[in-house]
């Protein structure tokens, strides 16, 4: 199959980016999205352009690298009801003689570094912010010893799968982090290791993500709905509830 | 922005409910809005206080619903250096999307709904001091019966109800109350439900003054 592609193309952070068109021929059907832009910048390189840069590791949708907007959805899921990420969209998925669009992440928090590239470091800052547990829990305890429900190991699991890709963000009409930010709160806050810090944790958390200029959470849904882990959006009620409770605690007061 | 909305839901439902006496008649009608306006708290507070301490307290819920759409407007508008040159959205709603400029017009139209009934500064059919002689009945009727008036009163009504349908449920959750995925679908019901509810009740009364159904 034959595509055309329209591309953000940005020098650097400080130049001005636009949409470039380029012609891709003879696409395979199996070939992952990152694939056929393998195969752009090879023809790129052969012809002395300088290839597009764009991020990516494991292609096997578990590292959360790779990230572009295509056709105007984070990771181009598009009207599929199947979660996806960009390594792991085939290009199946498109016709013959289509036209895509591609951009980087847009937000505030995440500038882009070149062509599609962005600077996601702001989701390590949330992390630092109290995304951990800071005591040492030791070897694994006796599987009786401290019983967790089903539903709790469940709910921290499925929150837990975040990769942090940042797609949330750049879905969210506000570019807000919150659902990034609720996985990880909603993950510990199911486990008995994030009882002790869990008051704190909420509050550095929101603290940091609305002080690195992400937006604020307006429950529009665009976040889970692009979501590749499906991470839910009752992780952000969660948030809210432990934010509510924590100010009548006096961690961090 | 949730705890201020949701109280402006409450204060929307009574609305509703006082509006619909008009089905009842001019004396009931009348004798409510004397009521509103004096006894109510009365041996514990002076006549006709209890009144201005509602009005204060409604004010400052919409001041600081307003204050806080803004902060949240900001903090939208500094975290989007660059807007997207094809976006699509899957789970935006209309009314999700239209809830910043549709909450200006709600409020552009509020003081006019303010100023026609409550100020009577902006009566359209006649004047308070002639016309309807202190009948708030009459002057209900008297203005509900212009047809284009009773067609911009249900434009605002369409708004405030497309701006109910998202708070209702976005209140909840920021609230905490989105606990799975099937509270989603019941909170989003009971937003439906409300949203409903509150554009037939308000709209029932009008379009029975304007097909004289009422007189």
């Amino acid at each position: 199959m034959n595509i055309t592609l329209r591309v953000w193309r940005q020098a650097n952070a400080q130049s001005e980016g636009r949409m470039v068109t380029y012609q891709v021929q003879d696409v395979s059907e199996d070939m992952s999205f990152l694939e056929m832009l393998d195969l752009l910048n090879e023809d790129l390189t052969l012809k002395g352009e300088e290839p597009v840069a764009f991020d990516h590791d494991c292609r096997e949708g578990i590292c959360g690298m790779c990230g572009v907007v295509i056709n105007g959805t984070a990771h181009g899921r598009g009207n599929s009801p199947v979660a996806t990420t960009t390594c792991q969209l085939h290009m199946r998925s498109f016709s013959d003689g289509a036209v895509i669009d591609v951009e980087p992440w847009r937000a505030g928090a995440f500038p882009v570094i070149k062509d599609l590239v962005v600077d996601r470091s702001a989701f390590d800052r949330i992390i630092q912010a109290g995304g951990y547990v800071s005591v040492n829990t030791g070897a694994a305890p006796e599987a009786h010893a401290n019983a967790v429900s089903k539903l709790k190991a469940d709910r921290a699991f499925d929150a837990a799968t975040c990769i942090g890709c940042g797609a949330c963000v750049a879905a969210c009409p506000n570019h807000s982090g919150m659902l990034f930010t609720a996985a990880k709160i909603t993950h510990l806050a199911m486990l008995p290791q994030g009882q002790p810090e869990r008051p704190l944790r909420v509050k550095k958390m929101v603290g940091e993500h609305d002080a690195l200029g992400f937006g604020g959470c307006t429950n529009i849904g665009e976040c889970a709905a692009v979501c590749p882990k499906e991470i839910p959006l009752d992780t952000i009620s969660q948030l809210n509830r432990d934010l509510i409770a924590s100010l009548f605690k006096r961690d961090g007061k | 922005m949730a705890i201020t909305g949701l109280i402006l839901i409450g204060f929307l439902l009574m609305h509703m409910y006082g509006n619909l006496k008009m089905f009842l008649g001019a004396e009931e009608f009348d004798q409510y809005a004397e009521w509103l306006k004096g006894d109510i708290l009365a041996p514990a507070l002076p006549p006709g206080s209890f009144i201005w301490i509602f009005r204060v307290f409604l004010v400052a819920m919409v001041v600081l619903h307003l204050y806080s759409a803004f902060t949240l407007w900001s903090r939208a508008k500094a975290a989007t250096p660059s807007t997207y040159k094809v976006r699509k959205t899957l789970s935006e709603t209309y009314s999700a999307r239209t809830m910043r400029w549709g909450g200006v017009i709600l409020a552009g139209l509020l003081i006019f709904h303010l100023a026609q009934f409550t100020v009577h500064s902006a009566l359209i059919n006649g004047s308070f001091a002639t016309t309807y002689a202190d009948s708030p009945y009459k002057m209900v009727i008297g203005e509900f019966s212009l047809w284009w008036m009773v067609l911009l009163y249900a434009v605002w009504i369409t708004v405030v109800t497309m701006h109910v349908r998202h708070g209702f449920w976005s209140a909840f959750t920021t609230l905490g109350a989105n606990t799975s995925a099937k509270a989603r679908t019941v909170l989003n019901g009971c937003a439906w439900a409300v949203a409903v509810l509150l554009f037939i009740g308000f709209m029932i009364m009008p379009v029975a003054v304007l097909f004289g159904w009422i007189h």
